[in-house]
């Protein structure tokens, strides 16, 4: 009897690495894909030119710069908001009905659809504001939509910080500001600046949002302010593969567009989640 | 004393800064109505939202979006079937099977494949996926529902695994050893015991999965086919709600009537997602876990 129940186990637990196993592959699957089609179109040229010949050839240069551009602008805009919602809703709040409302707020921005928040930016952004499709645009819409990733990973750096420190700092005669500044905050840093990168790493892949507020078919030139239009990584991918003259023929530069935007990504991904990981390790000893 | 006046300014100050996510939330309802409102002075809601045909380029146009609406739901349904057990699975099998290295390894692909941007997996969708469900299913077309809703799936996994598994590690052991105490196996406990307890998180977790999956825009884009018509087999192709946004709204003059319409299909699609974060947060919220006991 126990034995049939042992085998049961057994069979399920199978099972259940299986369906584990199956996620590893299918990222394996993409990733291998993108590579080995991708690699051969990387070249200095293709990172250091602009497309040429209407975009049949050449390289990405403006694409790299315009997703740089546009990330910028998302942490100047999602950064400051967001630490600053983090420290008042882990340090300074009460549980209340005010809390939870900001809280359903935050639930409720994070699960807004990407198209929505590009939506709201041709309307607001670039025409009530009169930004026109520009990187200043672009990147205010991404930045809010960014704003929920931000605050969630700054609240749980704050949470890790003790609060022995805290009540070191008050017993000293520190006010509630003085401490923020000077105890928490440093000691939050490390484990804030990794939920950004993972934020920032996630709107530099978008592209329904910035569709219609920053990135554009082709420019050739590239953005000289932050009124400028831009090209720009995902959104490059997905015109080449869509509406692009010869969609056959220039396969071998979207692959590479997109192994550029998957190590971009990833790069970002990983150095956060390495940086994580050390921090456990530390805050272990 | 005026150490104290700074601090009181400081907290005001950060209190209308954590405002700020429920007001743009607010700004952006506002918005999608500002815009999407006027399309009502050209159709009812009645034959915008159970209208059969979508010809907005027409003259007379067409504005009827129940073949996106279901093209949207089909998807998601479909996506869910895939989703959701293999998410729950991997959940389970991280918190309770996994020995600790492995899961080390783990985690952080399922991380990656969260963070795997959409237009690379619309991409894959479409040159990789399309011909391959082309040739083994023998059909004519590769970019279909299926296709969508597999690319999709991929995308909900991340989401339910990894809130999942938070809610399964933070069951109290207390409960895990009086399983084990009664003698039944591992196994057992997880399906009798952890899963049940941890049910309102599972819960929260798929919701947010689903979400996640209505919303999403370039997979559905670029592997869904993109024909608004009302799909009679899990191989024919859909035009899902962002689909249409994304697609048309190069070519919608600005303030015209078909502008609105897509508009209004944000709302429409807003209103979707909005429902579920809502359902999410009060079950999750309903059946948080106060000290040691939940349900």
């Amino acid at each position: 009897m126990i034995k049939q129940r042992l085998i049961i186990q057994k069979l399920w637990f199978l099972l259940l690495r299986i369906a584990a196993l199956l996620n590893g592959a299918a990222l394996a699957v993409i990733v291998y894909f993108i590579l080995s089609r991708g690699w051969r179109a990387i070249s200095w040229e293709f990172l250091t030119k602009a497309p040429k010949d209407s975009m049949t050839a050449g390289g990405i240069l403006p694409c790299i710069v315009g997703t740089i551009a546009l990330c910028l602008v998302t942490i100047l805009v999602a950064l400051p908001i967001g630490v600053a919602s983090a420290v008042y809703l882990n340090e300074y709040a009460a549980q209340g009905k005010l809390v939870r409302l900001i809280r359903l707020g935050i639930n409720n921005l994070a699960g807004v659809p990407s198209i929505v928040f590009g939506l709201f930016g041709l309307a607001f952004f670039c025409i009530v504001l009169k930004m026109g499709v520009s990187i200043a645009a672009g990147g205010l819409t991404l930045g809010i939509m960014t704003l929920p990733v931000i605050i969630g990973a700054s609240e749980e750096a704050l949470k890790s910080v003790p609060n022995t420190y805290r009540e070191a700092s008050l017993a000293i005669g520190a006010t509630k500001w003085q401490t923020i500044r000077k105890v928490v905050l440093p000691v939050a840093f490390p484990g804030i600046i990794t939920g950004s990168i993972l934020g920032i790493s996630r709107a530099a892949g978008e592209t329904a949002p910035i569709m219609y507020t920053g990135a554009v078919f082709f420019t050739p030139e590239l953005p000289a302010s932050i009124l400028d239009e831009v090209m720009a990584l995902p959104y490059h991918i997905y015109v080449l593969a869509t509406a692009g003259t010869q969609i056959e023929a220039t396969r071998h530069l979207q692959y590479g567009t997109a192994l550029v935007l998957i190590m971009l990504v990833f790069g970002m991904n990983l150095s956060a989640i390495i940086l994580r990981a050390k921090m456990r390790k530390k805050l272990r000893i | 004393m005026k150490r104290q006046v700074i601090d009181k300014g400081v907290h005001s100050g950060f209190l209308v800064i954590a405002l700020f996510s429920i007001t743009a939330l607010f700004w952006i309802v506002v918005f999608l109505f500002i815009e999407g409102i006027p399309i009502l002075d050209h159709v009812s809601i009645k034959d915008f939202i159970f209208g059969k045909y979508w010809y907005p380029t027409d003259e007379p146009a067409d504005f009827g979006i129940f073949s996106l609406i279901l093209g949207s739901i089909c998807v998601t349904l479909l996506s869910g079937i895939m989703a959701i057990p293999l998410g729950i699975m991997t959940a389970v099998y991280l918190a309770e099977i996994a020995p600790p290295r492995v899961a080390e390894i783990v985690k952080p692909i399922v991380e990656l494949m969260a963070s795997m941007p959409s237009v690379v997996i619309g991409f894959f969708g479409m040159v990789v996926v399309a011909p391959f469900i082309q040739q083994v299913f023998d059909i004519p077309v590769g970019l279909n529902m299926f296709n969508a809703s597999l690319m999709l799936a991929f995308m909900a996994i991340p989401t339910i695994c990894s809130i999942s598994e938070d809610a399964i590690f933070s069951v109290p052991t207390a409960l895990k050893e009086a399983s084990f105490a009664l003698g039944a196996t591992h196994f057992e406990t997880i399906v009798k015991v952890i899963i049940p307890a941890s049910l309102s998180g599972i819960c929260t977790a798929v919701i947010l999965g689903l979400s996640r999956a209505i919303g999403e825009t370039m997979v559905v884009l670029m592997a869904a086919g993109g024909a608004a018509m009302i799909p009679g087999s899990i191989f024919d192709p859909v035009r899902p709600l962002p689909a249409s946004i994304a697609a048309e709204m190069a070519e919608a003059p600005f303030g015209g009537e078909h502008y609105h319409a897509l508009f209004a299909i944000g709302i429409v699609l807003f209103i979707f997602t909005f429902m579920f974060n809502l359902i999410a947060d009060y079950i999750s919220y309903k059946f948080r876990q106060v000290g040691e006991a939940s349900l």
